[in-house]
């Protein structure tokens, strides 16, 4: 087990490394570094001597993949890409474009998308598993069927409908809670209560009928049949039977997400001024921080990695026959 | 005066689509294993009125793709013609009452006069505060404008009977057909179709279709005299907003998949077909992909797009070719970020398939590689891509949204629904609030997604073997 942890972990380093190939490509294949300098200094205007002392404090006056003027292995140590890429493999940032410590940054923004984005999560995986279960259980009536045209009228409207129309209702109709903020501690409740509910309820169409398919699909089965034709109740075959075996396929789309919940929500987070790693993210991409992105990046492949792994170790915990090797 | 066709890049990609398509249509024709599950399709009533609604939606995005500038009246003979520099679609030609209505700025649905008041000079001099007349909308009643209310009434029962009058002809066309198709009655055809006991759901498709007209009727009526869904900002009518950015929606939804199919189908079935290597290379390739999370990596790809087109600002004639080209690259950037999903699927089923005896024996009987994947292997997966394309269509419009929002969806100048939420999201805010344009963009997109939707479903059903 903790020898195929070790080697899984090891096969994740070229992974990442091609991710930072990837990035690093697309960002300098048009982008120059006294492009960059420019579009931060203002593009009016700018001598010479300021592009190269931004590019100097910045780390960006090196070649960007090989570096023929160095001596034997500086050739490529000493670049761009080799400055910035490396130190993220020990989760140094280093810092944005505006000087700030994206490490510290991170840190301190995980905390508020965790705040929204594990409540989502749970309340989420337990409210579509549930409402599953009952069109699972009432399949083929009437409640399935309403349940089903209910899934996909809700999994057709856009998310961000969800998100203006319950701002709109409950906050600034019903002055229910804050329309938007943040505050630490125990007054973010009532900053996250609108979030997670508006996070919850936009998921609800597609989950749940993902759900139920898998659901149905198990039912089918001819141990179904068998537990049904041994006098079980239809309640406990599906919570003790299908519910069970269903966990497999449940668990390949749940578990990697879970590393991921650090990373926050883009939309929500900035709907809804959370100062969470969403809009940190969303707020680099407006202001072109390539820093930040990139961070970003790295640490989303990272998690998705993670997320992967963990895939893998759940699956011996909900089936015996799965051995890991 | 001829006016001078100028596609644009888009547009190609769309006509090779249109042809792809005919191909496809003329070649199934023939083989009956390949028209049992489109049958089964047809024979659903959501599918059949789910493709009613796309059809309407596909019609409009195709006019809007066939682009063109208008020859510009001639000063004196003998000179070279000189045509317009703003480039329009057909669409734009047919709505033209829609796309010259420009008011001051936002005006509610229906209404004769601007949403927000304006200190206008008297003609004795004095200076009132009032909400000014719009300069178009009514502007056919001149002096008559406290009816415009009844005008509207008017104008509404108008298009109704019209909608019906086709309606009603449309029924008996078809009636007639079929009665004479199945020989009998055109009275028992009638009873039969009334009681919804046909082969194919032909009530369905009426009623979805009388809908479809009945509504259009009304625009056609109403719309070019007031503004249907009021006017935006700077005073655009909201209906022509919404429905020219049917294209775009379509444009994501569509070429988004067919740019990435290739991709998908190449690599899928090489990796599960030759296994080894070639495999772990392209899992590789596909696991980089997917671990960068996508909407960033979209939005590294689309500002850097940017960046280009900032350093090569004279490489494009005009705004609408620049916005092409913009459109045109995020649903590359998009497909390279949704194959992979695919890819993974294909390359499951073809190491399932290549076990089977019958590509065994090709392989036995010296087929070559490349023969058994296109003709053993490709045929037998085409149901994955089919039902792939058509669920991630919906998907792909809803993305849209956000990425607008996130600020690397399609150019700000291009209509979109999108563009449209982005920029109406502060407007709930206002005092009273303007709720117009965001009503009309969720509407037309929840209307659009939800026939693809409830079509996907059908495809799935039909082409799944698993479901049956």
């Amino acid at each position: 087990m903790i020898g195929y942890v070790l080697r899984r972990l090891l096969y994740a380093i070229p992974i990442l490394i091609g991710v930072n190939v990837f990035i690093f490509t697309l960002f300098f294949a048009v982008n120059t570094p006294d492009n960059m300098a420019r579009i931060h200094l203002g593009m009016k205007r700018v001598t010479p001597d300021a592009v190269a002392k931004w590019k100097h404090e910045h780390g960006y006056d090196k070649p960007l993949l090989f570096n023929a003027q160095a001596a034997g292995t500086q050739k490529f140590t000493a670049t761009i890409f080799f400055t910035k890429s490396v130190p993220m493999f020990a989760f140094k940032f280093g810092a944005a474009d505006d000087g700030r410590d994206i490490g510290q940054d991170i840190k301190t923004r995980m905390l508020p998308s965790l705040a929204l984005a594990a409540p989502v999560f749970l309340l989420g995986l337990l409210l579509y598993i549930t409402f599953a279960l009952t069109l699972a259980f009432f399949r083929a009536t009437y409640v399935d069927y309403v349940g089903v045209v209910l899934c996909v009228a809700m999994m057709s409207i856009s998310g961000l409908f969800y998100i203006i129309g319950g701002q709109f209702l409950i906050s600034k109709l019903l002055h229910l809670v804050p329309i938007s903020g943040y505050q630490y501690g125990t007054d973010a409740f009532k900053f996250l209560v609108l979030p997670v509910v508006i996070g919850v309820i936009g998921g609800l169409g597609s989950s749940s009928r993902w759900y139920r398919t898998i659901f149905l699909e198990e039912m089918n089965r001819d141990y179904v049949r068998t537990a049904r034709a041994k006098g079980l109740p239809e309640r406990i075959v599906l919570f003790r039977h299908v519910l069970r075996n269903a966990m497999i396929p449940i668990l390949t789309g749940v578990v990697v997400v879970i590393p991921t919940l650090f990373m926050g929500s883009l939309v929500s987070e900035s709907f809804f001024g959370i100062p969470g790693l969403g809009s940190y993210t969303i707020d680099a991409i407006r202001s072109q921080d390539f820093a930040i992105v990139h961070a970003m990046v790295f640490l989303g492949s990272v998690l998705y990695i993670v997320g992967l792994l963990l895939t893998d170790i759940s699956y011996t915990w909900v089936d015996p026959r799965v051995r890991l090797s | 005066m001829m006016p001078q066709f100028t596609p644009l890049w888009t547009d190609w990609l769309i006509y090779a689509l249109l042809l792809i398509i005919a191909v496809y249509i003329a070649y199934t024709r023939s083989k009956p294993h390949l028209l049992a599950p489109w049958r089964k399709v047809m024979r659903s009533p959501t599918a059949i009125a789910s493709s009613v609604i796309l059809l309407v939606f596909v019609t409009i995005g195709l006019l809007d793709s066939i682009h063109f500038r208008e020859a510009l009246p001639q000063q004196n003979n003998g000179e070279k013609t000189v045509y317009s520099a703003e480039i329009i679609s057909l669409f734009d030609r047919m709505a033209t009452p829609l796309r010259n209505h420009v008011e001051k700025t936002y005006s509610a649905p229906l209404a004769v006069n601007l949403f927000a008041m304006e200190s206008v000079e008297q003609p004795d001099g004095r200076v009132a505060r009032l909400f000014p007349r719009l300069k178009y909308a009514g502007s056919h009643l001149g002096k008559d404008i406290e009816h415009s209310t009844r005008d509207q009434w008017r104008l509404f029962i108008k298009g109704s009977l019209w909608g019906a009058v086709i309606w009603v002809l449309l029924c008996l066309v078809l009636n007639a057909a079929l009665a004479s198709h199945a020989r009998i009655d055109f009275s028992q055809m009638a009873r039969r179709l009334w009681r919804g006991d046909t082969e194919l759901p032909w009530r369905t498709l009426l009623l979805t279709i009388g809908m479809v007209l009945w509504l259009s009727a009304i625009a056609w009526q109403i719309a070019p005299r007031y503004h249907l869904f009021g006017t935006d900002k700077v005073g655009l009518d909201v209906l022509y907003l919404a429905l020219k950015s049917i294209r775009t929606g379509l444009i994501i939804g569509i070429l988004t998949t067919l740019v990435m199919l290739p991709f998908a189908l190449l690599f899928g079935i090489m990796a599960g077909y030759f296994k080894g290597w070639v495999d772990d290379v392209i899992q590789y390739i596909y696991t980089v992909l997917n671990s960068i999370p996508s909407v960033l990596l979209i939005a590294a790809a689309v500002l850097m797009l940017q960046v280009y087109m900032d350093l090569n600002k004279d490489s494009f004639n005009s705004v609408v070719e620049r916005a092409d080209v913009r459109l045109l690259f995020l649903c590359l950037i998009l497909g390279v970020t949704s194959w992979t999903g695919l890819c993974r699927l294909l390359r499951a089923e073809t190491l399932k398939l290549r076990e089977f005896d019958y590509v065994q024996a090709a392989h036995a009987l010296g087929a070559s590689h490349w023969k058994i994947m296109t003709r053993h292997i490709v045929p037998n997966v085409m149901h994955i891509v089919l039902i792939t394309i058509t669920l991630e269509f919906s998907s792909l419009v809803l993305a849209e949204a956000v990425l607008a929002y996130v600020g690397v969806g399609v150019d700000p100048s291009m209509n979109s629904w999108g563009n449209m939420i982005n920029s109406a999201r502060l407007e709930l805010a206002r005092e009273p609030m303007v709720w117009w344009p965001l009503a009309a963009a969720f509407v037309f997109m929840f209307v659009l997604v939800l026939a693809a939707n409830l079509f996907a479903d059908a495809v799935r059903d039909a082409f799944d073997p698993r479901v049956q």
